[in-house]
């Protein structure tokens, strides 16, 4: 028999996704009645890639008048085309964006792992797809909304503004405009600051759909843009995804006014890890949990509570699972790990890491050459992580994972429960009784039994607590946009 | 017999922890108490299908292209273990084997042999003349392949039989019956019956992984065919379908990963059946690759049992090479 | 002169298991225009195509219930997108079938494809519409899903070559069943034409099944096949229709009784026959530590 002492390893070369198919112009205005259309009296500024820092096109920042010009094309839309038009119509104009969206797939791909830095295998397989699917889903309801649970003939809310992050930009935007136009209501949409462009891809696949002018406007810009648009008097609904900070302040804003108001904020989902559990499944949904969209997930497992017979072996199982891992330019097809979207977030990364090892804790990092340009973290764990520390309190919102004990089910649940958070949490036991257990008793809008990270268009997302309220998905979903 | 367990706990991995007591236990004792050893099984880590599937749909993302696909192709060809296990065969059918075996391009001559031819034992002889001189291994399937529906005596004397004509390799099946029965001891103990039988060979075990049905068992078996002193975990006969899937080689990789931490004792992985285009063996690859480590991505740590594969291998080698598509008139059909 | 053009006639075949096989009899018989014309020989179907067709919805239970549901939903969009596209061949055939106005035949054919679309749309939705979380009195996790019945015999409505056709099949696709259609035996060239459609918009082999011939001849072997779960009467008269329920008894198929005489199919629907072929299967899990 052939003695092969010397072993060959198997690199994987570069493979690299064409950029050609993304089409970027030089400059993009507003989307606001069915075209586009400068500012008024907004500025321009530019988005980058942050896995190279350069400057990809130049967006404009909606002003004052800009806004008040798309929520009385939005309100004029309502009132007419839209608002009168039958359920079974508006629904053939979603299936057709669900239908575009597809046809348009790797284009939007591309835009979006150029634009936000995440690998584009994930756009790929997981934001664009799970896109489309949430208009196809809705599209379905438009014309069955008295069976959905709501009354014979619940009516839309009519102008709804919405404001989107930039963790999945896509999918948020198909996430909130999905269920809104299925109910009737017309949109105003804001993209977040550093990652505009898939939304403004999407402007031209309506546009495509011949969706009526005004149905849909997508106003980009900053903060400031957004605390306008929500604050505006003509906007009947108020849709947010973001931090938990700046919900408060939306909160806030639209106290003692008429708006109906969703929120969907922050998190520090507990990774509840027993010793009876399919281990190396649960190291997938651990690395999944954290690492997947490089940790800018607002329900991330970024706490891992596991039972302590086990702990050691599961770390040691992690962060050999790490090793595998491969970090670098997003449009490289093999690449895991992807850019920090933003020096801001990186730093504040950074920060809270920094804040891990003051207090105590012990830190491990994944081995990983950090490209020269771009704003990069590698995965890290933390492990001897008290309750206390700052990094089993605070989201990061980065790939950093706090690893916390417990002995019994119950130290596990109160451990698990104690945070203003309640988005999301993982459980992990063959045992089916104990998963039906701790589901029932975890404060979190989100419970994931053996997996993590699974999102589809039929199955409510939201939080409890601080984490925001209102459902988006399924036929929860369609409550946030109707008069019921 | 494996090799006993290091006795101090801190110079093992806690991985490895968990598996200490089974690995410093004597594979006879733990033949002996079947009670034992059943629920020593039952104590592993459970398999969720899900989460398992999703891992193997994950490593089919990788794209292996240009010079990693050309290093991959070699790679997979220097791993295969060219197979003929048909009632058809005939002396003339094995040689001309053997003779693609050792020259599998009849135009590169770069291109390595493969890893062994595997046979049914009464032509193990003729194998052997036909590749005396070259590094090609012969295997040989025995214990009643592939039902492994046979008295314990007829399966060792198959064998010896195949032993006693040359075979380098011997490919076993383990007994599926005995182990859906519940008879795990009976199992283990055919296992050290026929790697004593083997003397110099080496010994696969076969676990026919589309029988056993679950992951879970999966697991199990590949831990009897270990403690048993397997050489190499196969999946399958390539008789029964499904045979071998990405998910199967990932538990099995597992349970060989955590078995070297326990016991530093390398044991072998064959992924046989139905594994037919280039893509498919670059996967298992890359599965190797990211599971068990880039030290099992070596003929002496894992085979493909494979026929119509090479000339897959061949024809994607061409188009790596020359940038076209090769014809099936490009390499010779056996 | 101009060249007087030759028409290519067409042949009207069964459409068993994604393929379009003759009668296993070679037997046809002769479809009449609305003014008696011959419009063409349709397929005569034998009982032992009626057989053949229920082993090949059969087959593709599996496939079809195990595919999820957004799957399906695309899968049934798909069938309208096609449909769409040939509403011109459907125009002119229910036109032939019915003798309506181009204008009627139209408002028909749109009708249908809309409905086909609100069907699509049901796939992924059922199952939170007639499913249900039960809070049970004990620790116990119970929960109720819907699931197909399997395979369904249809007897199309005879009052409507089209739309008829597509309110009874779109809501037993819909929900994951397979079916076996007896088309309208006078009209089926409408059906025919849906079925080429079928053919080539990723619908799986055999999930639908469409057999023309004598009603009063085929009706009766579809409904004593024990292999049959449902059985949807919408077409038959009586007393045709009793003696078909009653044949069903054998096996307890779930037979829907034929809609009343006059019904009007641009009626809403309701959910009435998305759920008329589901089995609710509720299932009980501890919930403890």
């Amino acid at each position: 028999m052939r003695d092969d002492t010397e072993t060959a390893a198997l690199d994987y070369a570069p493979a690299p996704e064409s950029r050609a198919v993304a089409r970027l112009r030089a400059s993009y205005g507003l989307f606001i009645d069915g075209r586009w259309r400068d500012t008024v009296d907004g500025t321009v500024f530019k988005t980058v890639s942050p896995s190279s820092e350069e400057v990809l096109a130049e967006v404009t920042a909606a002003g004052p008048r800009d806004v008040d010009a798309a929520v009385a094309a939005a309100r004029a839309a309502f009132e007419g085309p839209w608002g009168t038009m039958p359920g079974r119509q508006r629904a053939k104009y979603l299936f057709r964006v669900a239908r575009l969206i597809q046809e348009r797939a790797r284009e939007l791909a591309v835009v979006e792992t150029l634009d936000n830095g995440k690998p584009i295998r994930e756009s790929r397989d997981v934001d664009v797809p799970l896109a489309a699917a949430h208009f196809f889903y809705y599209a379905g309801w438009a014309d069955k909304l008295e069976h959905a649970g709501f009354g014979p003939s619940p009516r839309p809310l009519g102008v709804a503004a919405q404001v989107i992050p930039w963790n999945f930009p896509l999918l948020m935007a198909a996430w909130k405009l999905a269920p809104a136009l299925a109910a009737g209501n017309t949109c105003v949409l804001k993209p977040a600051e550093t990652t505009p462009l898939s939304a403004l891809v999407l402007a031209d696949i309506l546009q495509q759909a011949e969706l009526p002018p005004g149905v849909v406007n997508i106003v980009t810009g900053a903060g400031d843009t957004g605390a306008g648009l929500v604050a505006h008097d003509g906007v009947d609904k108020v849709a947010f995804t973001g931090s938990t900070e700046v919900g408060r302040r939306i909160a806030e804003s639209v106290a003692g006014t008429h708006k109906r108001l969703t929120l969907e904020l922050g998190g520090k989902a507990a990774n509840i890890v027993f010793a009876d559990a399919a281990l190396d499944q649960a190291v997938e949904g651990i690395v999944n949990g954290i690492f997947f969209n490089q940790g800018h997930v607002c329900c991330a497992g970024s706490r891992l509570l596991v039972e302590e017979s086990v702990a050691d072996t599961v770390v040691e199982m992690l962060k050999r699972r790490l090793s595998t891992l491969r970090l670098g330019d997003p449009m490289d097809k093999n690449t895991d790990i992807g850019a920090i979207n933003s020096p801001e977030q990186l730093e504040r990364i950074v920060l809270l890491a920094d804040a891990g090892e003051h207090e105590g804790a012990s830190r491990w990092s994944m081995a990983c050459d950090i490209p020269e340009r771009g704003w990069w973290f590698p995965p890290t764990v933390f492990t001897d992580v008290s309750p206390a520390h700052r990094i089993a309190r605070e989201e990061i919102f980065g790939p950093v994972l706090s690893v916390l004990t417990f002995r019994t089910p119950d130290e596990a649940v109160a451990k698990a429960n104690n945070t203003t958070y309640g988005l999301s949490a993982g459980v992990w036991t063959e045992k089916g009784s104990r998963i039906l257990a701790m589901a029932d008793r975890l404060r979190a809008g989100v419970v994931w039994a053996n997996t993590f990270n699974r999102f589809d268009p039929a199955s409510p997302f939201g939080g409890f607590k601080e984490s925001g309220f209102g459902r988006e998905g399924g036929r929860h979903g369609l409550e946030a946009y109707l008069d019921a | 017999m494996q090799t006993e367990a290091e006795s101090t706990n801190s110079a093992i991995p806690a991985i490895a922890q968990r598996y200490v007591d089974a690995a410093a236990l004597d594979a006879a004792t733990l033949a002996a108490s079947e009670d034992r050893l059943a629920r020593f099984l039952a104590g592993l880590p459970g398999v969720d299908q899900v989460g398992c599937e999703q891992r193997a749909a994950a490593l089919a993302t990788r794209s292996i292209k240009t010079s990693s696909k050309l290093r991959a192709i070699d790679l997979a060809i220097s791993m295969i273990d060219l197979t003929t296990l048909e009632g058809a065969d005939t002396d003339g059918k094995v040689r001309t084997l053997c003779a693609k075996a050792r020259r599998p391009d009849p135009v590169d001559h770069t291109v390595p042999s493969v890893a062994a031819v595997c046979v049914y034992p009464d032509l193990v002889a003729t194998a052997r003349r036909a590749l005396e001189g070259s590094d090609v291994a012969v295997a040989s399937v025995a214990t009643a392949f592939p039902s492994g529906r046979a008295s314990r005596a007829v399966k060792l004397a198959d064998v010896a039989d195949a032993v006693d004509a040359g075979a380098q390799e011997i490919d076993m099946v383990i007994d599926r019956g005995a182990f859906l029965q519940g008879h795990v001891g009976k199992v283990l103990e055919e296992v050290i019956a026929v790697k004593d039988a083997c003397g110099p060979a080496h010994l696969k075990v076969i676990l026919e992984t589309g029988e056993l049905a679950t992951y879970d068992n999966v697991r199990r078996a590949s831990w009897l065919a270990m403690l048993g002193g397997a050489d190499f975990i196969k999946t399958s006969t390539g008789k029964v379908s499904p045979a071998a899937t990405v998910p199967v080689a990932l538990v099995i990789l597992e349970a060989v990963r955590d078995y070297e931490a326990a016991t530093n004792r390398v044991i072998g992985v064959k992924v046989a059946g139905g594994i037919r285009t280039t893509k498919e063996a670059i996967r298992y690859l890359v599965a190797v690759n990211e599971t068990a480590g880039a030290e099992w991505l070596t003929a002496s740590r894992f085979r493909i049992g494979a026929s119509s594969l090479l000339n897959d291998l061949l024809q994607q080698r061409r188009k790596q090479l020359t940038g076209a598509y090769a014809g099936t008139d490009d390499v010779s059909v056996e | 002169m101009p060249e007087a053009r030759v028409e290519v006639k067409k042949t009207y075949k069964l459409f068993i298991a994604g393929a379009f096989p003759r009668s296993e009899s070679g037997r046809s018989y002769v479809v009449e225009a609305h003014d008696g014309s011959f419009l063409a020989n349709a397929a005569w179907a034998s009982r032992k195509d009626v057989r053949d067709a229920v082993v090949a919805a059969r087959a593709a239970a599996p496939k079809w219930s195990g595919a999820t549901a957004y799957n399906r939903g695309q899968v049934l969009y798909r069938v309208a997108e096609i449909m769409e596209d040939r509403a011109g061949q459907f125009v002119a055939a229910v036109r032939n079938a019915e003798g309506v106005t181009a204008r009627a035949a139209t408002s028909q054919v749109t009708a249908a494809i809309d409905r086909w679309v609100w069907y699509a749309g049901w796939a992924d939705k059922l199952a939170q519409v007639a499913g249900s979380a039960n809070p049970v009195a004990g620790p116990y996790f119970n929960f109720s899903v819907p699931e197909p019945t399997g395979v369904v015999g249809i007897v199309a409505p005879c009052d409507s070559s089209l739309l008829g056709l597509v309110s009874v099949l779109a809501p037993v696709l819909a929900s994951a069943n397979c079916a076996v259609v007896l088309a309208d035996e006078r009209r089926p060239i409408p059906a025919v034409t849906l079925t080429e459609v079928l053919a080539t918009s990723d619908v799986p082999d055999g999930v639908v099944n469409l057999l023309t011939g004598p009603l009063a001849e085929l009706a009766p072997v579809l409904a004593a096949h024990r292999d049959v779960d449902g059985l949807d009467l919408a077409g038959a008269p009586s007393p045709l229709a009793g003696e078909l329920e009653a044949a069903g008894a054998t096996n307890i198929k779930r037979v829907a009784r034929p809609a009343a005489p006059g019904y009007d199919w641009r009626r809403d629907p309701g959910t009435t026959r998305l759920l008329r072929f589901v089995e609710t299967k509720t299932v009980w899990h501890p919930i403890g530590i």
